[in-house]
């Protein structure tokens, strides 16, 4: 450029000038108004609802009942936190996830807690930018024979056909059980569990196999259910549990003491019915537990009676299983590794004090 | 005249005639004929048993269905969830108002053709918008507000279907307007624009309208998860509409546009009375097709955790009480949406009539 300047010229760097701060001011104000970000729970508090990630359906876990309400144990998680955050267990929209979707729906804080039958993994845990609250139902890849096989244990299998899904960890799974125990196996994989289900009811596999959750909903499809039975084997580990954002310490606390305090009452046998007598508690541990000692709740940032409106509202752990997925269901899956460790299960909260 | 005679006398002969001139006449086919036979009386029966014969139709429970067939009482009981969603019972009439507004209006135009006035009618098209808001938001007038999370089934695929058509043509006539215009700003935004939408699948974009768009917005603006949805549909549809009509545009012989040019017309008036309307009769099909295909492809809104008509089939074919109950249930929303798409293509099959009809007397030579 000469040193001389045009008017005209001189005109065009101005406007130049001008299209670049105001871009870079627009792009400041952008990012802290982005960066501004308030604690979730207060968020979920101005809302007045808290908006939780579930399965788009999963009998037993999350489905939609005839009269258009969510149930299901992750969704009964759901409200839980809502009952402990609210005292209203109804303050909870849902936000049916797909496997795909869910983890960018919860970074992006679309949802603030994700009760969506999943996985916890190393990878996961430590990749995705989220934390697990721990593990609400523990489940594991199991198989379903037909009763009049004769086999009592997955060990005497060998040689036989199993049908399972593509895609998913369980053929590999599978695999590994077969070789570790010296068998051999023939694989029929389909791409759909409407397909494996088909397969086996027709004969075309002596055995079904996936996560064992799923082979109790699979069972009560059957024609004739009793003649079919679940090994007692649980081939892989699958705990699945709530997650949450990385970032906000108090309410991955509040989560994850949410599912403790579940498995808390059910130690301490306080039921709703229990809750119902309001009768006071005297033993120390249930007073600082329900809140009526200590201030456990205020530090997580809700009220002291945190535990007892959860309890109040939807029971304990045994109670939600029993109605959700066991005894008082039609899946009627036992509770084995997920009864209390005081009943030789895994589920083991820590103390309350 | 003489066949018509042999008809009458021997109807045997001439059925027999006529199999043997349209099913065998020559080998090749009567090959296929026999073989659609064999194939008709193969497939139907064991059809015709499970649809109906072995089906149960009354009952009340899942136990009820002992039978081979179909569980016909499934899609009964869940009928309404199909229909309205989570919306509730109580403020159900406020959807069905909604329709029967629209039914009122289109039974107005049947019964008294040319006598509505235009007038009503473009008030009622105007104002329409507004209030079927109102009757399904709520808000007003002592009206409960239903959020639009609890919308869905098939009540939630029309308002997806509607919101997206009713948006879509006009932004879909004006890029194609746009697209020919001799501003060259003007034309290449709208290339770019259609070419955009174009470019990425339509799971894409609803997608990043879903999860992805929170993470750009600062927290606390909270934009309607559907409101977000609907644009991006109907953003998405008027890009595919925009290319079908300016086919029809291209169609018009630039005489048209130089004849209305000299008579005095601008470019507004010249597009409105003369190239337009040619332009979109020419296009009915394309139109219709692309209505047609955006219908089908709302149920993909599923991906984002809304649930429209086929979502919540397929959620209360999970129902621990209702297992197994998934062929039904598909059957019946494919019945459903060959209805309504079956529906659209016989509304555009008599909007092309109609035009033709109208053309007829300025074709035939007098």
């Amino acid at each position: 450029m000469t040193s001389a300047q045009s008017p005209a010229s001189h005109n065009v760097n101005m406007t130049r000038l001008l299209t670049k701060t105001s871009s870079v001011v627009l792009l400041l104000l952008f990012f802290t108004l982005s960066n501004v970000y308030a604690s979730t729970l207060s968020n979920i508090k101005e809302k007045g609802y808290l908006t939780c990630g579930v399965s788009q359906s999963l009998p037993g876990f999350s489905y939609i009942e005839k009269d258009g309400k969510w149930t299901g144990l992750d969704v009964d998680f759901c409200k839980a936190l809502a009952a402990g955050i609210f005292n209203d267990s109804s303050k909870v929209r849902y936000s049916a996830l797909s496997a795909k979707e869910r983890f960018t729906a919860l970074q992006s804080g679309e949802i603030d807690v994700l009760s969506r039958n999943t996985t916890w993994t190393a990878s996961r845990d430590t990749s995705l930018g989220v934390h697990f609250a721990g593990v609400m139902y523990y489940d594991g890849q199991g198989f379903m024979v037909r009763k009049d096989l004769g086999v009592n244990s997955a060990l005497e299998l060998d040689g036989a056909t199993l049908c399972t899904n593509t895609g998913t960890t369980t053929e590999l799974n599978m695999s590994d059980y077969f070789r570790a125990n010296n068998m051999q196996y023939k694989p029929v994989v389909f791409e759909k569990y409407d397909e494996v289900l088909a397969a086996y009811e027709a004969g075309r596999c002596d055995v079904l196999s996936t996560d064992q959750s799923g082979l109790f909903s699979q069972r009560i499809r059957l024609k004739d259910a009793k003649a079919h039975k679940i090994l007692p084997e649980i081939i892989s580990k699958e705990p699945l549990g709530p997650a949450v954002r990385q970032g906000d310490d108090q309410w991955f606390n509040i989560v994850k003491w949410t599912l403790y305090a579940l498995l808390e009452a059910e130690e301490l046998h306080i039921t709703k019915k229990s809750m119902m007598l309001k009768k006071l508690p005297t033993k120390p541990k249930e007073r600082r537990f329900l809140g009526y000692d200590g201030n456990i709740g205020e530090n997580l940032g809700l009220s002291n009676a945190w535990a007892r409106q959860i309890i109040q509202t939807m029971g304990n752990y045994g109670e939600i299983y029993e109605k959700n997925i066991g005894k008082h269901s039609l899946l009627n899956i036992p509770r084995k590794h997920n009864n209390l460790w005081t009943q030789g299960g895994l589920h083991y909260a820590p103390p309350f004090r | 005249m003489s066949t018509a005679v042999n008809r009458a006398i021997n109807p045997i002969k001439s059925s027999f005639h006529w199999a043997h001139r349209n099913l065998f006449r020559s080998p090749i086919d009567s090959v296929i004929t026999l073989t659609l036979c064999a194939f008709i009386t193969w497939f139907i029966p064991p059809l015709f048993d499970w649809f109906i014969l072995q089906a149960t139709f009354t009952g009340e429970g899942n136990e009820q269905c002992v039978n081979d067939g179909a569980c016909w009482i499934f899609v009964r009981e869940f009928l309404p969830q199909f229909i309205f969603g989570f919306y509730p019972e109580e403020s159900r009439w406020r959807l069905v108002t909604a329709v029967i507004i629209v039914i009122a209006f289109i039974g107005i135009r049947i019964v008294f053709k040319k006598k509505v006035h235009k007038f009503f009618t473009l008030t009622l098209i105007v104002s329409y918008p507004i209030i079927a808001f109102i009757l399904l938001y709520g808000g007003v007038f002592g009206l409960a507000v239903i959020e639009t999370h609890q919308w869905g089934g098939l009540f939630l695929t029309l308002v997806i279907a509607t919101v997206g058509i009713a948006g879509a043509f006009p932004l879909g006539v004006a890029l194609a307007l746009g697209r020919q215009s001799n501003l060259p700003v003007i034309r290449a935004f709208c290339r770019l624009f259609i070419e955009l939408w174009r470019g990425v699948p339509l799971i894409t974009v609803l997608f990043m309208a879903s999860v992805m768009l929170p993470l750009f917005l600062p927290q606390g603006l909270d934009i309607d998860k559907l409101l977000r949805v609907l644009i991006c549909i109907m953003l998405f549809a008027s890009a595919y509409l925009a290319e079908v009509i300016r086919g029809g545009l291209q169609s018009i012989p630039s005489g048209q546009q130089e004849a209305a040019t000299a008579l005095g017309l601008n470019y507004w008036h010249t597009m409105r009375y003369v190239v337009l309307p040619q332009a979109l009769q020419n296009v009915i099909p394309g139109i219709v097709n692309t209505f047609i295909g955006l219908f089908k492809d709302t149920t993909l809104v599923l991906i984002v955790g809304l649930f429209d008509f086929l979502g919540i089939v397929q959620a209360a074919a999970t129902n621990p009480q209702w297992l197994g109950h998934a062929i039904e249930g598909y059957i019946f929303a494919a019945f459903i949406f060959w209805c309504f798409c079956f529906s659209m293509s016989r509304f555009s099959l008599r909007l092309e009539q109609r035009s033709h009809l109208k053309e007829k007397p300025m074709t035939q030579p007098s």
